[in-house]
């Protein structure tokens, strides 16, 4: 148990290697620690962050679906109304064509009939006027006869 | 190894106590190890040394150790990484958090010299100390092989190793003292209190005393819990071999504790010591 310069040697032991830690060592090492620290605390704050825009879009996207599905509604009503409408339209366009169809159809058949009636006529007087013609012959006037005929078939 | 016939146990405790000293041997005006053992040649007793002797053990192993802990962190704070910390670098990480923490709360000055001080003393003692676990016959008998008569493996052991550090601790108490407060500021603070003006030789005397027990104490503090705990490691030594884990076992377990208390305590006391330096009182 002497003392002895040994402890000189300590000191100066003791001296280089406090020199050294505060040079080489401790820097390094708090530094990473501190931004380790400062990583953290701003991870923490984008998750926050992104928990609030999470809720927001969440609100957003349930005021979207809402809106949609009333707009929606509001489509399908619209057409629903639209196509009774035009059914209705085709209805009453079909209905007039069908009766306009029908009159023109009548007013030929009208025509028809008329000139089958009139061509009967003619026929039945020269008909008529021929079967005279060949039991009387001759002798009987013709004008007299003619009238006679335009007469009846008048009265056909 | 202790109860061999050609050991004696007191020489067997003061093998085990005494340093590898190598100095100026007066007597013979020569440069010698120290040899306690007469079939070896001319008998040097450590005391027949005066101060110009060195204890190349404690020199050895205390700077073995010192490089040891800066080669450790010095690897870890190059590849220090702000990301995920690997497993080394967790461990470092968490000691010097743990000496962050403990420079924060009791040092509120603004000083970059304190914080790496504190975790110098703080790992270094507690390797040094740690030898101290190692069995203690271990290596001074390797040495012994290898033809070194002497190897104290533990630097705490050895109240220079201790008051080195202390009295380092003690310059800068006086350095920040006075640069804090400039000479005057620090004179006064020795001589102006606890009595005031008209008792300044006494208040001298009394901070004087204050001042110089600082490092004493913490000196022999240290020196004295390792003395005693190698100590009894030697004693329990001198047991049968059967016998003896009995007794070291659960001491050696104990003295886990005293070796990281005693390492914090100087630390601990080195940052009150600086933090009063640089408080104007």
């Amino acid at each position: 148990m002497n003392i002895n310069i040994t402890i000189i040697g300590q000191a100066i032991a003791f001296f280089i290697f406090v020199v050294f830690c505060m040079k080489y060592v401790w820097p390094p090492i708090t530094a990473a620690l501190a931004e380790r620290k400062k990583k953290i605390a701003e991870g923490l704050d984008a998750a926050d962050r992104a928990e609030r825009d999470l809720q927001l879009a969440q609100e957003k996207a349930t005021e979207n679906m809402r809106k949609g599905k009333e707009e929606a509604a509001a489509i399908i009503e619209q057409a629903n109304k639209r196509a009774n409408q035009i059914i209705d339209e085709a209805k009453e366009k079909a209905l007039e064509e069908a009766n306009r169809v029908k009159a023109a159809k009548e007013a030929e058949l009208e025509q028809e009939v008329n000139q089958a009636r009139e061509a009967l006529r003619a026929q039945v007087a020269t008909l008529a006027l021929a079967g005279a013609e060949k039991v009387l012959e001759a002798s009987i006037d013709e004008k007299a006869h003619a009238q006679l005929v335009e007469k009846l078939a008048a009265e056909l | 190894m202790a109860s061999s016939d050609t050991v004696t146990s007191s020489e067997y405790i003061s093998h085990h106590l005494t340093n590898l000293t190598f100095g100026y041997h007066e007597a013979s005006e020569s440069w010698r190890f120290v040899n306690t053992d007469p079939s070896h040649g001319e008998v040097i007793m450590p005391g027949d040394f005066g101060f110009w002797a060195i204890h190349v053990d404690t020199m050895l192993w205390s700077v073995g150790l010192g490089i040891l802990f800066l080669w450790l962190f010095r690897s870890v704070a190059k590849k220090a990484t702000s990301g995920v910390p690997g497993g080394t670098q967790n461990f470092i990480e968490t000691i010097i958090e743990f000496v962050d923490d403990n420079v924060k709360g009791i040092f509120h000055h603004k000083n970059p010299v304190i914080a790496p001080l504190s975790l110098t003393i703080f790992v270094w003692i507690f390797l040094m100390n740690l030898m101290d676990l190692v069995p203690i016959d271990w290596v001074p008998y390797v040495a012994a092989q290898m033809g070194i008569g002497y190897m104290k493996i533990v630097p705490t052991t050895d109240p220079n190793a201790t008051l080195g550090m202390a009295f380092s601790v003690f310059f800068l108490i006086i350095y920040y003292s006075i640069k804090q407060k400039g000479v005057s500021g620090f004179l006064a603070e020795l001589s102006l209190q606890p009595m005031g003006k008209w008792m300044i030789p006494f208040n001298l005397f009394l901070e004087v005393v204050g001042l110089l027990a600082k490092p004493i104490s913490l000196a022999l503090r240290l020196f004295g819990n390792m003395y005693a705990g190698e100590m009894i490691f030697i004693l329990i030594a001198l047991l049968p071999f059967w016998a003896q884990w009995v007794l070291s076992v659960p001491w050696a377990i104990f003295h886990i504790l005293v070796i990281t208390l005693q390492a914090f305590i100087f630390m601990v006391l080195t940052i009150v010591y600086l933090a009063m330096a640089h408080d104007d009182h």
